[in-house]
């Protein structure tokens, strides 16, 4: 083994890399967010399409759940009806911090097509939702596009902050 | 079919004014099919039978809601009726206080569907027609939740699209598209408590709405005003797009023009 030993002095530094906790922890969790499947419709369909090997969450280590004590993201994919509001509330609420929500697709947003009795007009108004994706259903791309821009805004925020408390509505 | 009406302007005016289209009556004609008439003759021996007629290939008999199991069960067992493919009822309640309640039955062996249908009032019970066929079971909690029809000896009758603590029956042509009040607070009510309602607000359901005075999530097309501006500040001025795209060809503003849309 002696002839592969590396002499760190002579080729190219001590392995020591110096960063701040913040971007290690935010590293951390942009690389590993979970997501907690929550299709309710058709854009679980799109979600499911990117989850697999054509669009592959995999490489933003975007892995599907199904349990909410494991999850960091809700993705919110399709229709919300009244009945199943509480549910959503309290699955959200199992979901360990820091966690964040997003509302895939139009019924998602503001409850879409769905002018009814029966529909929750958007999931802000039982969750506070991080990103809204626009589309009817949204393409896969969308859907990475969004959790590329909830990296993003996670990369920015400091863990030492107090998060804010998120608005509902 | 709708006539035909050009559809060169589609942005400024609506082409369909009939918008509550209403289909005319299937005719009616007389039971002269030999299996139907045998079978209505049959039926008529046993219990009164206030109309008969074919619509469409099938035979529609209305009957009294008292007798709505016995004549299912001759059906099923004389007569050979022995699938239940569908049961529910419709809203007549305003123009007679009635709700009407059909069963569609079929027959494999003469391949042959018929309808029995019967009137009830609005409090009145029908008797459940599970013990005949299983299928009921289910299309009749449906339709005492969408219609609040009660079911005598039902086994488990108990809401089975709404939730169980739902206020009104949606499938009333009474009930409104949009929901009664505690249906529009369902979620808020239900999770937070009333005392919310002032945090979280009432339902936005008008998918047009653009507020004028609200210029963080709204654009007001032509004036333009810094985010979350004084809606009636200065706008901005956007003379040229694009300085740094040589290929890309600027959008002259002054040229722009808002279809004017009357409807």
């Amino acid at each position: 083994m002696a002839q592969h030993q590396v002499n760190y002095a002579a080729s190219g530094g001590l392995p020591v890399a110096l960063t701040t906790v913040d971007k290690l922890v935010n590293w951390g969790r942009t690389n590993s967010l979970w997501v907690l499947t929550y299709g309710l419709a058709c854009c679980a369909i799109e979600m499911m399409a990117s989850g697999a090997s054509r669009y592959d969450f995999d490489r933003f280590g975007v892995i599907f759940r199904a349990s909410p004590r494991q999850a960091d993201v809700m993705i919110v994919a399709g229709t919300l009806t009244k009945k199943h509001a509480e549910f959503i509330r309290r699955l959200y609420d199992q979901m360990a911090e820091p966690k964040w929500v997003i509302s895939m697709g139009s019924c998602a947003n503001t409850g879409g097509m769905f002018n009814t009795y029966a529909t929750v007009q958007g999931v802000d108004r039982v969750i506070p939702v991080d990103i809204y994706l626009p589309g009817c259903a949204p393409r896969p791309e969308t859907l990475q596009y969004a959790v590329m821009l909830l990296q993003k805004q996670i990369r920015k925020r400091s863990i030492f902050q107090k998060p804010k408390p998120k608005r509902l509505v | 079919m709708r006539p035909y009406r050009p559809k060169d302007n589609l942005q400024a005016k609506a082409y369909y004014n009939d918008r509550f289209w209403v289909a005319p009556r299937i005719p009616e004609e007389p039971v002269e099919d030999p299996v139907f008439a045998a079978d209505l003759a049959s039926l008529q021996e046993h219990y009164p039978i206030q109309r008969a007629y074919i619509q469409r290939g099938q035979l529609v008999i209305h009957i009294d809601a008292k007798e709505n199991k016995e004549v299912l069960r001759y059906l099923k067992e004389e007569l050979g009726y022995d699938v239940l493919s569908e049961l529910s009822a419709i809203d007549y309640l305003a123009q007679d206080g009635e709700f009407e309640i059909f069963y569609q039955l079929l027959s494999l062996e003469k391949a042959k569907r018929i309808r029995v249908k019967c009137r009830i009032k609005e409090h009145e019970a029908i008797e459940s027609v599970e013990s005949i066929f299983r299928s009921a079971d289910w299309s009749e909690r449906e339709m005492y939740d969408m219609f609040g029809i009660k079911v005598n000896n039902h086994p488990n009758l108990k809401r089975i699209l709404m939730p169980d603590d739902w206020v009104g029956h949606p499938l009333r042509k009474t009930y409104p598209l949009h929901g009664d009040e505690a249906a529009q607070w369902y979620e808020v009510d239900k999770i937070f408590g009333k005392e919310y309602r002032d945090i979280i607000g009432p339902e936005q359901r008008d998918a047009a709405f653009v507020d004028p005075n609200d210029t963080c999530n709204f654009a007001r097309i032509k004036h333009e005003v810094p985010r979350c501006a004084d809606p009636n500040s200065e706008p901005i001025r956007i003379e040229k797009f694009n300085d740094d795209a040589p290929f890309v060809e600027t959008f002259d503003l002054k040229k722009a023009k808002i279809v004017n849309r009357d409807r």
